[in-house]
């Protein structure tokens, strides 16, 4: 028996730390690392409520989650190596002007 | 006996991560991001979801990790970058991801959960079951997705012909 709101604190505490990496980071690929971490916390509370309720939907929607985020890795992988080979640098704030 | 595991998988987790968000070298910080991947697979075994717990080392570990050491290596600029991280920045998003652990820390608290019994999980038949039964226009949709991202990221990172 483990209480369900431990799972939760550290999903909350794991987001956070993602939160922080996210706004700290200056470089394009530790954003997107500190991205992963938050997803991660994601799926837990996804495993950790299915747990709860049974059944296998928390399970299935964690994998929806997992190939969402391999998706993603791969896009945000690419626009980086696209950026630095227009500006031999991958710091994000740098890449402002890429709007409009 | 639980609660000490469930304790030192989330101490693994939690100092990963945080050694993840703040480490220097951005080889170092995607390797403590494997490290935490692995203990949250170690979490969803003791949390009776084997199958996932597989699919997170072969997919995230596995392949992320490797797309991400390429990345880096592809984009390698020695050290960190000349200018340090401002300080201000630092205390900025330590307050702001705090008071986001205070107010989810509240309500997870206010709301009181339940317990987890734990024991048999669903088995890998039932998830592939549900997977190709109940959530097959999501599953063909995903699948297409996966596609179109694969197409996008070939055609972005693609050398231009001169």
């Amino acid at each position: 028996m483990i209480p369900l709101g431990y799972c939760l604190l550290l999903g909350a505490a794991l987001f956070a730390t993602g939160l922080f990496g996210v706004m700290t980071r200056r470089n394009a690929i530790g954003v997107l690392i500190a991205i992963e971490l938050m997803a991660n916390a994601v799926n837990i509370n996804l495993i950790a409520f299915g747990r709860l309720h049974g059944g296998v939907a928390g399970q299935v929607f964690t994998l929806f989650t997992i190939a969402m985020t391999v998706a993603e890795v791969a896009i945000g992988l690419a626009i980086v190596i696209l950026l630095y080979r227009s500006r031999k640098a991958v710091l994000h704030e740098t890449a402002s002007d890429m709007h409009g | 006996m639980l609660h000490l595991v469930f304790g030192i998988i989330a101490a693994a987790t939690l100092g990963c991560g945080l050694m993840a968000v703040t480490s220097r070298r951005l080889v170092h910080s995607v390797l403590w991001l494997a490290m935490v991947l692995v203990a949250t697979a170690a979490l969803y075994v003791l949390l009776d979801a084997t199958f996932i717990a597989a699919i997170q080392v072969i997919l995230y570990a596995g392949g992320v990790i490797t797309l991400m050491l390429f990345g880096v290596m592809l984009t390698e600029q020695g050290a960190e970058p000349g200018v340090p991280n401002p300080s201000h920045r630092g205390i900025a998003g330590g307050t702001f991801a705090v008071v986001v652990f205070g107010i989810l820390a509240t309500a997870i608290h206010r709301a009181d959960p339940g317990q987890l019994t734990l024991g048999r999980g669903a088995s890998t038949r039932e998830i592939g079951r549900a997977l190709l039964l109940d959530h097959l226009l999501a599953f063909e949709a995903l699948s297409l997705l996966l596609l179109a991202a694969m197409i996008g990221a070939i055609v972005l990172a693609r050398r231009r012909d001169p």
